[in-house]
């Protein structure tokens, strides 16, 4: 049982390179949050628009409850989609703003106010029900947006990209709101953004969506482990990408016969390590790596090195970079379970 | 300050022109080279509110037909605003020239024209006739000036109420009109006094049937009774003027609806 699924979900725009989204299969668990990330321009957001009914998918179907919805009209679809810029109401207080969907289905006065005042309890704005929404800071607003979506209990919350308009510091407090009302309101929830820290730390699932078509759908950690492709691991900061071939547990390639972890399918392919991966010192699948270019990060120095004309990036901490610069050479250990093997590009 | 006093000398500017009405509405002849009538009297005001006289009748007629226009105008001026105001659509230049033409092409000229198509509907001699006729020069207003409101109307906010469980027809009374409702006062104003005001068109297609202010206005007029003329044309001003008062704050320049039309 899915609370919301899609089937081949298809839209196409007018005009040469309109294809937006492209046969999109995905389904959320009933309670789940899922993350459709990619980059902006990808189609995310014409996908949240087509489940919330805002617009006509070209082909495929929306499945809410294990029903189709594509021949309701969005007020009737159970869907609610928080937009990015808050959209109040701006000739309606909060707390006006807030009961709306309850308003509109007719519910009765007094339990409106009950509702609208409890929802805005949950939200952290008891006091400001009388206000106007532009007596408000952004990151107030936002949480008025969120509460006027979550009173209505919509059986799937649609979120596009809430945190985008908001300072850091704000966006982190509006990141725990969210994934804590979600988790204690156990609504579905279908989360957009292109920030792939905010997809992994808020999600339970992640969907990676990049030129209209999903690339994986994982748990969040997969996306670092076991990505799918390239584009996979190149979206997740990742640089480090090796071409060879694995032959019987072993990649061949560059950097020599390197031992492979269980499961990889012989084959030509992209050998790929996160920088984080890559260890100091002997041992299995060590290389020497002469450095090229170093880099201080907060957590640690990053440093860029050839490897039999081959280039790595490794992310070391700051006592086992001490020392190293650019021109010296180190010997550098791929751990087997930290490799990964994606399929050959083009 | 000097903002109080332009005020004041505008208003004066305004009103200076009725103040001649005013004084022949209470005159029993006023002759060169008389500052003032000799001779006061409200015989005129008497007149124009007996039964027999039928102005206090007409008032109310021009009124409901003015009403009525505003109506139909707006119902069909609002929709058609919002298409040219927000969408892009082939021949949308040569449909807003169209819309103008009633403006451009002479009034009088329409209505010849108009005149024969109406008697062959049985639409001559009419009130709805003359309602239908004052649609020709009150509907482009409308249009202009809602079109001038929608091109910088936002509709993520009704996509937003939709999505909150809000019906097209909710959206559009709780989101879309108070958006939009400083540009339909100002829309339906113009058409409300437009269409007061219309001689030449209730005329020709009323067939003297239809006897709105203006025409009785113009018949006393010619009939040489300037004192009851005076109280008749005073009586035509008064809606409008209620009308422009109780839609002041609507009217500021600081109007974006007001701003459009200029520009339209």
């Amino acid at each position: 049982m899915t609370a919301l699924s899609l089937h081949d979900l298809t839209r196409q725009f007018a005009g040469a390179g309109g294809l937006a989204v492209d046969r999109l299969t995905l389904s959320v668990a009933p309670g789940s949050l899922t993350a459709l990330l990619g980059p902006s321009g990808c189609g995310k957001t014409t996908v949240m628009r087509m489940i919330a009914g805002l617009d006509t998918p070209t082909a495929g179907d929306v499945q809410i409850g294990g029903r189709s919805v594509l021949g309701l009209p969005p007020e009737r679809r159970g869907a609610v989609m928080v937009f990015q810029n808050h959209l109040l109401f701006p000739f309606q207080t909060v707390a006006e703003n807030v009961g709306f969907g309850l308003r509109m289905r007719h519910v009765p006065k007094p339990e409106i106010a009950r509702r609208v005042a409890k929802m805005l309890a949950l939200v952290q704005l008891p006091d400001v029900g009388a206000r106007r929404p532009a007596d408000l800071s952004g990151g107030q607003q936002q949480r008025v947006a969120l509460a006027r979506a979550l009173v209505v209990a919509p059986q799937v919350l649609l979120l596009d990209e809430p945190l985008s308009q908001l300072d850091a510091h704000l966006r982190h407090d509006m990141r725990d709101l969210i994934r804590s009302l979600q988790q204690q309101l156990a609504i579905t929830t279908l989360f957009v953004t292109h920030d792939q820290d905010e997809a992994v730390m808020l999600a339970d699932r992640v969907a990676l969506m990049l030129d209209g078509r999903l690339r994986q759908h994982d748990a969040p950690a997969a996306f670092y482990d076991r990505p799918a492709d390239a584009a996979v691991v190149r979206f997740f900061g990742g640089q480090n990408l090796v071409p060879g071939r694995a032959v019987a547990g072993r990649f061949d390639c560059a950097l020599g016969q390197l031992a492979l972890p269980e499961g990889v399918a012989d084959g030509p392919g992209l050998l790929t390590i996160r920088p984080e991966s890559l260890r100091p010192g002997p041992g299995e699948n060590a290389v020497t790596a002469l450095v090229t270019a170093r880099s201080y990060l907060g957590a640690g120095v990053r440093l860029t090195l050839q490897v039999q004309g081959t280039q790595l990036q490794a992310m070391l901490r700051h006592d086992e970079a001490a020392g190293l610069g650019v021109g010296d050479s180190l010997l550098l250990r791929l751990p087997r379970q930290a490799l990964w093997v994606v399929p050959p590009e083009g | 300050m000097r903002r109080t006093l332009a005020g004041w000398v505008l208003i004066l500017w305004l009103l200076l022109p009725l103040l001649p009405l005013a004084i022949w509405s209470f005159a029993r002849g006023w002759r060169f080279p008389d500052v003032l009538p000799q001779v006061w009297t409200t015989d005129a005001w008497a007149i124009a509110f007996s039964q027999r006289a039928g102005v206090i009748e007409s008032l109310g007629l021009t009124a409901l037909i003015a009403a009525a226009v505003t109506l139909a105008a707006l119902i069909i001026g609002v929709p058609a605003g919002r298409v040219l105001g927000l969408h892009e659509f082939r021949g949308k230049r040569a449909v807003q020239v169209l819309i103008l033409a009633p403006i451009i092409v002479p009034g009088l000229a329409v209505a010849m024209g108009l005149h024969g198509v109406f008697s062959r509907l049985g639409l001559t001699n009419t009130l709805a006739g003359v309602m239908l006729v004052h649609l020709v020069p009150t509907l482009p207003y409308v249009i202009l000036v809602m079109a001038g409101i929608f091109a910088n109307h936002e509709t993520a906010h009704e996509e937003q109420a939709r999505s909150l469980g809000a019906t097209g027809a909710q959206v559009f009374r709780h989101v879309t009109l108070p958006a939009i409702l400083p540009g339909v006062m100002v829309a339906g104003l113009f058409c409300f006094l437009v269409s007061f005001s219309q001689y030449a068109l209730t005329l020709l297609i009323g067939g003297g049937r239809v006897i709105t202010l203006p025409l009785l206005l113009f018949s006393s007029a010619s009939a040489g009774r300037n004192d009851l003329t005076g109280a008749i044309a005073l009586l035509t001003i008064l809606p409008g003027l209620v009308i422009l008062l109780l839609t002041a704050r609507h009217l500021t320049g600081r109007n974006r609806a007001i701003t459009m039309a200029g520009q339209a």
